[in-house]
């Protein structure tokens, strides 16, 4: 069993290690040539990751081993990364490498003071292969901690091709256009989108971007760090722009009290399972996988995806979420911990993965031909291309009360709107009363 | 309790202190465990509940003025005493009737296991289990598969779910209701919308206008799949709506009915007039029964009370009837030789003589549903959360559950630390009642 999987991992690996030294030059990354001047130093490395995603990053580490002859040993956290990174430390054996999703994670290390700040070879990397924003998400107070390496795309509109042909309608690029195909879509007889209102979190993501299109990215910042407050007329535009779908019936399946009782793998069901109730629904490029894996569709045939439109003549957006390393304080093998993420800063690491599937790249240097299929290519297009233009999930990076917490904060009050959508200026004082509170905190 | 007893009193003193310092010693063990266990963490909670979230700033009786104002506390209270006062009279009711009634069965112990069974399995998978029941898809939720099923027994299927009028081509429809048209003219049109990709049966045949005389038309799908053709207008590649029931309306009054043909089209013999109309009842675009919404706001109180009972009666069955078989049968008898009907033997004579045992069990059902947290937690969906809430979730959730406010969260459990004190006090005095 074990040695079936490592064989093609390593044959994989010296293929790769091969081509990295062919190119070596071009790609700007760590310098492709396999010395083994880290062998004899182990390192331990922990992410959330499990299952498939594990195997894949497993790969992607022996490739290192076979570069530099550091052993790295990975350990998967579950979801509770930040206990047991907590009780390491405090348990005096750190891990050396971490891999952490959210910005405020980083910051919250960084100020209990369990980060080492990258090597400048790392940030030096870093400023070649990425845009601006991916630095300055891994950066607290000026110093960068943080090396994002796996991105998500959540500006993804996912389709029904032949619910599209048989109302004989085209992606839409822009949300006037969206409401419209919508409508189109709803006189054809099936819904248009199916919403996923009964986990809430689906509900945020639609609402910033819609936010981070019409608002821009300015304000979308300043809304993340609560600068400008919810009651802001930004808000209620976007709101009341979000209250066109969510207060047609026509455009919602089941309506707003339908979408409530719609978890999110029946939202993607209703649209590529076998009795279509919905022609489109709204979210991250994971969905991808829930259509493989459990409705065994074939994405890019039977699924399909556009960018979430652009709102109100503003720039589409494209926001998303990302895994960064970070380099843990007190490491034992600090020097070796910089060199495996440098590494990651390099396009070769991130290709690993990338030609594994499931996997898109911040990294501008990584070559798009090394995506397993067209879908996944373009996801990995429109983040590069978005550029510094590109955000984080604005939910994940506000409190958990807030932002990230069933049955309150901003997931119950979105929630609310959607059962009243027309009460744009409750919604907008309900947000900042919960935020106020959650910010405080 | 009772050291002083009269004869210990005549003992030297000597001899008290001895004895004193002797149980001192025996109930030390006790006592240090419930210090560390019981007293310890209440001081802490206490003492935890004046300070703010971080636990470093002094904040008085602040968070138990924001309990009192937060709305979502408040909810959990009106929930929670709901709870108390629905519930554990519900489980003892339930219980004494299982009890009973399985006196006089015969599988008394079969249909007991059976009613029993429910307390073997962990509350969170009943929760999980109840999530289920009580599901709005009528092809997950047995509850709502029950109710769309009767619902249906008693009324007609709609031919065309959800199809309402093209927008814009002066076809009326009142919010769901009929659709209605002005038949002035010989020929109306009718260009429906919104229906459902297979809801087209295969016998229809492309549209086209009506013939003959009389008031007349077309009931049609203004949609050709793929895109094109003219909003309203009788185009190639539109299909005719079969089967659709219409009327003639004149003025308020019905004055014909038919259904559509295969191409749609549809005849009535009376001539155009100014007051009449063609209507296509409702009934035939009406939206599938859904069944209830168990798990909405207005229901979802009372859908976990039905779970909660249908794991605690099996307990209340057991206890009650333990107490049942040790009734004296005499009583019972002596009343039924007098003529007194089954009814009034359980009303005047059992549960009269039953009481110390209901007693225990309802009190038992009232601490119980003081803290009831796990069915809440894991019934209520995210969006009705808070419309369920009770004060044990609640301070979970502000303390672990992303608020992380383990200030207020204490605070919360003070509260309920002295709404349950009271009936605490009531079971220990029945206790020592009953010992006496």
């Amino acid at each position: 069993m074990r040695l079936r999987r490592t064989l093609p991992t390593l044959a994989a690996s010296v293929a790769l290690a091969a081509t990295a030294t062919a190119c070596g030059s071009s790609g700007g990354g760590t310098g492709g040539s396999t010395t083994q001047d880290l062998k004899g130093q182990s390192l331990t490395v922990a992410a959330v990751w499990s299952g498939t995603e594990q195997e894949n990053f497993k790969k992607v580490l022996d490739v290192f081993t076979a570069k530099t002859g550091a052993t790295v040993s990975y350990t998967s956290t579950g979801d509770n990364l930040s206990t047991v990174v907590g009780s390491k430390i405090e348990g005096n054996d750190p891990m050396d490498v971490v891999m952490v999703a959210q910005p405020g994670v980083i910051k919250q290390f960084a100020d209990k003071g369990w980060l080492a700040p990258l090597s400048p070879a790392v940030t030096d990397t870093a400023k070649k292969n990425y845009a601006g924003i991916w630095s300055s998400l891994g950066t607290v107070n000026g110093t960068q901690y943080g090396l994002y390496f796996k991105a998500a795309d959540k500006s993804t509109v996912w389709y029904n091709p032949t619910a599209f042909q048989n109302a004989g309608i085209q992606p839409p690029t822009t949300f006037d256009d969206l409401l419209k195909a919508g409508r189109t879509l709803s006189d054809s007889g099936t819904p248009a989108f199916s919403v996923a209102g009964q986990a809430g979190w689906p509900l945020t993501d639609w609402f910033e971007n819609i936010y981070l299109s019409q608002a821009g990215p300015e304000l979308y910042d300043k809304l993340t760090k609560h600068e400008i407050p919810w009651t802001d007329p930004s808000v209620g535009k976007a709101l009341t722009t979000l209250g066109k779908v969510f207060g047609d019936r026509q455009l919602v399946a089941g309506g707003g009290q339908g979408a409530l009782q719609t978890d999110f793998p029946t939202s993607v069901q209703q649209v590529f399972g076998p009795q279509p109730k919905a022609a489109m629904t709204y979210e991250g490029d994971f969905v991808g996988g829930v259509i493989a894996s459990e409705l065994k569709k074939q994405v890019g045939t039977d699924a399909k995806v556009f960018p979430f439109p652009a709102v109100d003549g503003g720039k589409a957006p494209v926001m998303g979420a990302g895994d960064a390393a970070v380099v843990l304080k007190g490491a034992k093998h600090p020097e070796a911990a910089q060199k495996l993420v440098e590494f990651l800063a390099g396009p070769e690491a991130a290709a690993v993965w990338a030609k594994a599937g499931g996997f898109i790249s911040p990294n501008k240097a990584v070559d798009p031909s090394v995506y397993p299929d067209d879908t996944t290519r373009q996801f990995a297009k429109s983040v590069i291309d978005a550029g510094d233009a590109f955000r984080f999930d604005m939910s994940d990076q506000a409190p958990a009360a807030f932002g990230g917490t069933a049955g309150q904060g901003e997931w119950k009050d979105l929630q609310d709107f959607l059962a009243n959508p027309s009460d744009v200026q409750g919604a907008a004082a309900k947000l900042e009363a919960d935020a106020a509170k959650a910010y405080k905190g | 309790m009772s050291l002083r007893s009269p004869r210990r009193d005549r003992a030297t003193g000597g001899a008290l202190r001895r004895h004193r310092g002797l149980a001192l010693l025996l109930v030390l063990p006790a006592l240090l465990l419930l210090g560390a266990l019981v007293v310890y963490p209440i001081g802490y909670s206490v003492g935890r509940s004046l300070f703010d979230a971080s636990g470093h700033r002094f904040v008085g009786l602040d968070n138990y003025g924001a309990a009192f104002t937060d709305h979502a506390t408040l909810t959990a209270v009106r929930n929670n005493a709901i709870w108390v006062a629905v519930a554990p009279a519900l489980v003892t009711a339930v219980g004494l009737v299982f009890a009973v009634l399985t006196e006089k069965i015969r599988w008394a112990t079969a249909f007991k296991l059976l009613v029993f069974m429910p307390m073997a399995i962990s509350f969170l998978a009943a929760g999980i289990i109840f999530r289920t029941v009580y599901d709005a898809d009528p092809h997950r939720g047995v509850l709502n598969a029950a109710a769309v099923a009767v619902h249906d027994t008693f009324t007609d299927q709609p031919s065309y779910p959800g199809a309402r009028p093209r927008p814009g081509t002066g076809l009326d429809q009142a919010d769901g209701g009929d659709v209605r048209v002005p038949a002035a003219t010989g020929t109306v049109l009718l260009p429906l919308v919104g229906v459902q990709p297979g809801a087209v049966p295969a016998t229809a045949r492309t549209a086209r206008p009506a013939d003959g005389d009389g008031v007349r038309g077309t009931v049609f799908l203004d949609f050709v799949p793929g895109g094109g053709g003219h909003p309203g207008q009788l185009d190639p590649g539109k299909k005719g709506l079969p089967g659709v029931k219409v009327q003639l309306h004149d003025g308020a009054r019905t004055i014909a009915t038919t259904t559509t043909a295969d191409d749609g089209t549809f005849r009535f013999s009376a001539a155009p007039s100014a007051t009449a109309s063609v209507v296509l009842p409702a009934a035939d675009f009406a939206a599938p029964y859904r069944g209830i919404d168990w798990l909405g706001p207005a229901f979802v109180t009372p859908a976990i009370i039905g779970a909660y009972t249908w794991i605690w009666a099996g307990f209340a069955m057991v206890i009650i009837a333990g107490g049942l078989a040790n009734l004296p049968r005499e009583t019972i008898e002596a009343a039924r030789l007098d003529g007194a009907g089954e009814w009034q033997i359980l009303r005047r004579i059992t549960v009269p003589q039953l009481a110390p045992v209901l007693g225990v069990v309802f009190i038992t059902m009232v601490i119980n549903a003081m803290k009831i947290f796990d069915l809440v937690y894991v019934i209520a969906p995210g969006p009705v959360q808070q419309d369920a809430d009770v004060l044990a979730l609640r301070l979970y959730l502000v303390s672990f559950g992303g608020g992380n406010d383990q200030g207020l969260g204490s605070a919360l459990s003070v509260l309920l630390l002295l709404l349950v004190v009271p009936v605490m006090l009531l079971n220990i005095r029945r206790f020592r009642g009953s010992r006496s």
